[in-house]
């Protein structure tokens, strides 16, 4: 739930929570920059309600944090943005290591590579994405460099006896 | 015409005039390829001379900047931002200094700071903007546009020299402020050059606007639809030739942009050309700000009154000894920045800029994503050939202006 200071001051938050719930898990304003938590289930019915009814017309990144070793482990950052309401949201769902999402590339297809990144650099898996493969490591590459548990320099060298 | 020759002599497998018309030929363009500006792939198939589908494959340039801020200090990754996008480094110091004090949140950024911020990247605007030109114009086939265009950017790298000791690695916007005390006799080298940089810009234009072979390959190439561009990711100067008035420094203004007096240059024919002017006209409006900031700028610091992140002046270190502890702890261990997330937007010269920072309260931060416009830019670039010759794929692509750094961090 999410508290009702942020309702009132955020018609897109309070719209949300009325129509989804206890999809929508919690939320904050710090910063002035509005953040609601997500249940991944209902991630993508959630992007689309906001694309057609909150004019929330481009996604402006989609990346991930690791917050290794907690369980679930990754949250998975949806930056939304209205351009003809010139607002910003900040979407967050938290994901396990294995656990897969629904890829919202339907609803905005910019969303295609950048969820292409996430998989790449943090092994997040999004389901029903048209594409889904390495963009940014070669294709043979083993493991998710952006995750905190690969070392900086990489598996292959080590650099601890020099 | 090889495909026919292949077939000479062997009766049965002798294609028919159909097949032969349907047979599509996948072109593969780069990694090095003089017209993509850096190691960009895109697999191109043709239909005769019309694309039919282009896929870029980027990655060639992933240097890991996003993981390698994790292990630096918040002061450190300064000198990480200016590497991403290399022609606009300014707007990247700018914007992740500004992500870094959001998340501290008591900080005031003196107003000298704030418009010095504001003239320089609007001198990164132009410098940018002024690579492009010539590069774009080399790439179609107008050859002394690149002389011209370089010998003024010689001098906004001076310049930045003179402010910051570094022609393009500056590093000079740091959050608190600025990194050095702006050097004496920067009001006269700036003047200087942006007095005379109208009557460049109307050089530019003589060369071009009536130029025919410019006129040809730029009028009615390359269009996309302001629709596929939104949704595929696509922001800046491409948005605004379309006829869309959005622009970070009016929509959401920071570090005292809403003081400056200018207009976001649009245009509406949605083709190379239009995009063209958008940036010829951002030249003059960057140059109405820099003058403005040059008539108005406040004295005054110059950095942020907050010992404990701000690097104490070199003379206060000989004579007092909190500026020395606090220089020790700085550069050792490195400020604390408390535990949160904010996404701080900038309009780069290439379009939105985003740094999405996440802190864990420690003096490392705990993710740093960058969104870069160039990413998202070329994510559209396939919408953008398809269906146009393969002729003018050169022509579309710079005029999208991608820097592969910028895509691939």
């Amino acid at each position: 739930m999410i508290p009702d200071s942020l309702s009132t001051k955020h018609p897109a938050a309070a719209a949300l929570a009325s129509k989804f719930g206890d999809a929508v898990i919690e939320g904050n304003d710090d910063h002035g920059e509005l953040t609601l938590f997500i249940a991944p289930a209902s991630i993508l019915d959630v992007c689309r309600f906001l694309r057609d009814a909150h004019e929330f017309n481009r996604i402006s990144g989609i990346t991930a944090v690791d917050w290794y070793p907690a369980d679930p482990r990754f949250e998975v950052v949806y930056l939304l943005h209205s351009i003809p309401r010139n607002q910003r949201l900040r979407l967050k769902c938290r994901v396990g290591e294995n656990a897969e999402i629904e890829s919202v590339t339907s609803v905005w297809r910019g969303a295609n590579w950048y969820e292409r990144e996430t998989f790449d650099l943090f092994g997040v898996r999004f389901a029903n994405h048209p594409d889904l493969r390495r963009i940014m490591m070669p294709t043979d590459w083993t493991g998710h460099p952006l995750r905190k548990d690969y070392p900086v320099h990489g598996h292959k060298y080590s650099y601890q006896n020099e | 015409m090889q495909e026919l020759e292949a077939h000479v002599g062997v009766e049965d497998a002798k294609p028919t005039e159909d097949e032969l018309r349907r047979k599509r030929m996948t072109l593969n363009m780069g990694p090095q390829h003089p017209s993509t500006h850096g190691v960009l792939r895109v697999m191109i198939e043709l239909d005769g001379e019309n694309i039919t589908r282009a896929t870029p494959d980027i990655g060639f340039l992933h240097t890991g900047i996003e993981k390698e801020c994790e292990v630096k200090t918040w002061h450190q990754v300064v000198t990480l931002t200016d590497r991403v996008d290399y022609l606009a480094n300014l707007s990247n110091n700018l914007c992740y200094a500004l992500a870094v004090e959001k998340l501290i949140g008591d900080i005031e950024i003196p107003p000298q700071a704030q418009w010095m911020r504001v003239m320089l990247t609007e001198l990164t605007r132009i410098n940018s903007h002024l690579v492009w030109l010539g590069t774009h114009a080399l790439d179609i086939g107008a050859m002394s546009v690149f002389f011209y265009c370089f010998r003024e950017r010689e001098d906004i790298l001076r310049i930045f020299e003179m402010f910051s000791g570094q022609r393009m690695m500056t590093s000079y916007i740091r959050p608190g402020g600025l990194a050095l005390e702006p050097p004496r006799g920067w009001q006269d080298a700036v003047r200087k050059f942006i007095d005379a940089f109208s009557s460049k810009v109307d050089e530019y234009e003589d060369l071009l606007n009536k130029n025919p072979i410019w006129l040809r390959r730029t009028k009615g190439v390359g269009y996309i639809s302001l629709e596929d561009m939104l949704d595929l990711g696509i922001t800046g100067p491409m948005i605004r030739g379309a006829g869309l008035k959005w622009d970070a420094r009016k929509d959401e203004p920071y570090s005292s942009y809403e003081k400056f007096d200018f207009e976001v240059a649009t245009h509406t024919d949605n083709d190379v050309w239009a995009r063209y002017r958008v940036r010829m006209e951002e030249f003059r409006q960057s140059t109405r700000i820099v003058k403005q900031a040059l008539d108005g700028m406040p004295g005054g610091p110059w950095q942020a009154n907050a010992p404990k992140m701000v690097l104490p002046d070199r003379e206060k270190m000989k004579t007092q000894m909190e500026a020395l502890i606090y220089h020790f702890k700085i550069v050792t261990e490195g400020y604390r920045v408390p535990a949160g997330e904010v996404y701080q937007v900038v309009e780069s010269p290439r379009g939105e800029l985003g740094y999405y920072i996440v802190s864990n309260g420690t003096s490392h931060p705990y993710r740093v994503f960058m969104r870069t416009p160039s990413f998202g830019n070329i994510q559209g670039l396939g919408k953008l050939l398809e269906g146009s010759l393969i002729a003018d794929s050169i022509a579309s692509m710079g005029s999208m202006d991608f820097v592969l750094g910028d895509t691939d961090r």
